[in-house]
């Protein structure tokens, strides 16, 4: 075997010049070639109690992909992957990494030292597999059984993937045109490209699982009608988080005011970034995204590529901006401004007061406040308090409001018996079940907003709850 | 796909179509809405079902030729297929225990407005209509909403048919008169809701306002459709289309409607460029 790297540092990522791609909107990382996959898969040191496997929420066998990288065998590598995930080349561009696997790896413990680069040996593989493997996944025996799948999102389309692989007949029922979820219309193109996606999704057909768009279940077909008249032996609710939260600060409604989700399903799913699309966006001179997650990046980063000036505006401070590290990291390199310890109180408009007058009540700019954080609370986190007197405007004609979403009401109030809990969120236990038999649920529309990969455990954890249900019927 | 299995023009800057929709035609109730999408490339577009059949899966829709897209829709006939109909969104409109009710159309809103007035007719409840245009030639479902109405005023702004004059004018004067309704239901551009929310409220009339904004998804995703009502942000694809008339703040309904004005005129203008090339 091959004798381990020691290099303190990971291989670095080969990207996009960050005043190039800012103009564009293809991919920004363009991936590691083998030789940077091998040399960095030699980083890993094999270790005994293996805390990044405990640290993935799918618990994917790392050690064990990574020591295939290293001895060159790819496909081995993918396959491996391929037992826990069934999004991989997904995962391995928006997981954040640095909480889960790469966050434990020992290699990065010592200061100065980083983790093995996982999430891009993941991302590595599963590409290698795309590109090199013309095989299409064949589906096997069938069981008789058929489940529905609410939401074709990460936690759904793994739900799917792994009902149709243990021989149900699955079919995912999705509200959009396309199939997704937010990997379609939340992920912009140049974090995830949306062939990628397609791919996974083509991968799923071809192992018989069915996918239905244009359905919005709860309106078009109940919950109770998908057991009784459809047939289907269970339910799996992945219908994802929902309705966008505005702050109830004046001026919200102006012309020129995007939720994030608004903003971002123009641009990536309507693909209103490009010239032929009927979808309008505006192309703002200056904008402002006010939050400071992982979405925020994506609309600021987004608005940038549209041409504009962008300003990420944050109560908290750096250190507490919950975005991926590399994202807050590309989107300074990219040229978002941060104002942090700034909270909005208003949001201004033009002093045209003739409602004829096509400039009429847009957003002429943002009214803000400057923070300072307070002593920790019972959370842990430092409360941001208001510093009196502070209050100045940033000269703005858009605003994209990041604050994350509240539950989507619809099949609560289309589903008879579905209990919720305090906020809305859909009541599940540890494995998904919801209170109605039969029916399981995962993902934001059971969480509130979280990731990706918390999705996918979710889907999975279900599947094989459902699996369970189902068999002892 | 979507099939188109009717077209009919209504009037010259409205259509009204039948399309093949099975799952949706099932479900549709009067108030509902539905989004279509004309090709690969189109923007999304929310429409209020104006009939269903659910023995034959087919659902009637009817649109004013306003943009791009309803442009290109407008080119496709009888046969061909439209790649996404997604619906029945939103709530369906109250009419449970109704029994006097006043239908107010206005324009294309009319097309919206039947099928309500059809429904109140059809559990017994005593309908009056009064429709709007502008002039005679837009003039649409004059006989449909005679047919389901009690009492029946037609107006035209230009007085070239019925009687000159708006909506408001006959609602107000049954209004003075002491005529009593349960509910108003209007449906019809912004401007003319507007007012017709202003009259009912100075007599104490409970009215609802059918609210037709931007919007992309319809489920309550993208806060596109949010409106301000009595005081509070709503979403119109999930909490309405349907609000109290009285409550909802219709100078900033406008303005948000104007967004993408410039944008879909700019649009348009292209379209109907394009459709020209391809007849030479």
């Amino acid at each position: 075997m091959a004798k381990f790297n020691m290099n303190p540092l990971k291989n670095p990522m080969p990207s996009q010049d960050p005043q190039v791609r800012n103009g564009n909107f293809d991919e920004v990382a363009l991936g590691y070639t083998a030789e940077m996959a091998i040399d960095e898969a030699k980083r890993c040191i094999n270790c005994k109690n293996r805390p990044c496997v405990a640290a993935c929420p799918v618990n994917i066998k790392i050690p064990e992909f990574i020591a295939k990288i290293a001895e060159g065998d790819f496909e081995g590598a993918y396959q491996i992957i391929a037992e826990d995930s069934s999004l991989p080349a997904v995962c391995g561009r928006v997981c954040p990494q640095e909480t889960q696997c790469e966050g434990k790896c020992t290699r990065g413990i010592k200061a100065g030292c980083e983790a093995v680069g996982i999430g891009r040996l993941e991302r590595f593989v599963a590409d290698w597999h795309n590109a090199n493997c013309t095989t299409q996944p064949v589906p096997g025996p069938r069981n008789g059984h058929k489940v529905a799948v609410v939401g074709s999102g990460p936690a759904g389309l793994t739900c799917a993937g792994d009902l149709a692989r243990l021989g149900y007949e699955v079919t995912v029922f999705e509200a959009f045109h396309v199939a997704g979820g937010v990997l379609v219309y939340g992920i912009p193109e140049f974090r995830l490209p949306k062939s990628i996606v397609q791919k996974e999704v083509d991968n799923l057909k071809a192992l018989g699982v069915k996918i239905e768009t244009n359905m919005v279940i709860g309106r078009v077909i109940t919950i109770e009608e998908l057991k009784t008249e459809y047939g289907f032996d269970a339910v799996f609710i992945g219908s994802g988080a929902g309705l966008p939260k505005f702050m109830k600060i004046p001026g919200e409604s102006l012309k020129g005011v995007y939720s994030a989700n608004e903003f971002l399903t123009r641009s990536n799913l309507m693909k209103a970034y490009k010239a032929d699309s009927h979808t309008p966006i505006q192309h703002g001179k200056c904008v402002a995204v006010v939050g400071g997650g992982n979405v925020a990046m994506d609309a600021a980063r987004t608005a940038k590529r549209l041409g504009a000036e962008v300003h990420i505006i944050y109560r908290r401070g750096e250190e507490e901006l919950p975005a991926r590290r590399e994202e807050i990291e590309h989107a300074k390199e990219e040229g978002i401004i941060f104002d942090l310890l700034t909270n909005p109180v208003k949001v201004l408009a033009t002093e045209v007061t003739d409602p004829r007058d096509p400039a009429y009540g847009w957003v002429a700019g943002i009214e803000c406040v400057r923070m300072e954080l307070g002593e920790p609370d019972a959370s842990g986190r430092r409360s941001p308090k208001v510093v009196a007197g502070s209050e100045f405007t940033i000269p703005v004609d858009c605003v994209i409001m990041s604050l994350g979403t509240s539950p989507n009401p619809l099949l609560k109030a289309t589903t008879p018996g579905l209990e919720t809990r305090k906020w809305g969120e859909i009541a599940v236990d540890e494995v998904g079940k919801t209170s109605i038999e039969g029916v399981y649920c995962g993902g934001d529309a059971a969480t509130g907003a979280a990731t990706v990969i918390a999705a996918m455990g979710a889907g999975k954890v279900a599947a094989k709850a459902i699996h369970e249900y189902i068999q002892s019927k | 796909m979507y099939q188109i299995v009717g077209k009919k023009s209504l009037n010259p800057t409205v259509t009204q179509m039948e399309i093949l929709a099975p799952f949706v035609a099932k479900k549709a109730l009067p108030g509902q809405f539905i989004i279509l999408r004309v090709d690969e490339n189109g923007e999304r577009i929310p429409l209020t079902v104006a009939g269903c059949d659910r023995v034959k899966g087919t659902v009637t829709i009817i649109f004013q030729i306003v943009g791009a897209s309803t442009e290109s829709l407008n080119h496709k006939k009888v046969g061909e297929s439209i790649p996404d109909f997604v619906g029945p969104l939103g709530r369906p409109t109250h009419t449970e225990g109704l029994k006097k009710v006043c239908v107010v159309g206005g324009g294309v809103g009319c097309a919206i407005a039947l099928p309500v007035a059809r429904a109140l007719h059809e559990q017994g409840a005593e309908v009056t209509s009064i429709i709007g245009f502008r002039n005679k030639d837009l003039v649409i479902l004059e006989e449909e909403f005679k047919a389901c109405s009690k009492e029946f005023h037609l107006m035209t702004d230009d007085g070239s048919y019925g009687r000159q004059g708006n909506v408001v004018a006959p609602l107000k004067e049954l209004l003075e008169k002491g005529e009593t309704f349960d509910e108003v239901i209007t449906i019809g551009p912004l401007i003319m809701m507007k007012f017709v929310c202003a009259a009912t409220k100075e007599y104490g009339v409970k009215t609802i306002a059918s609210m037709n904004p931007i919007m992309i998804d319809g489920t309550g995703m993208c806060g596109g459709c949010r409106l301000t009502v009595g005081g509070e942000m709503k979403f119109a694809c999930v909490d309405g289309p349907e609000f109290d008339g009285h409550l909802i703040d219709f100078d900033e309904a406008m303005s948000r409607s104007r967004t993408y004005a410039e944008f879909e005129t700019h649009e348009r203008e292209k379209t109907c460029n394009l459709f020209k090339q391809e007849v030479k």
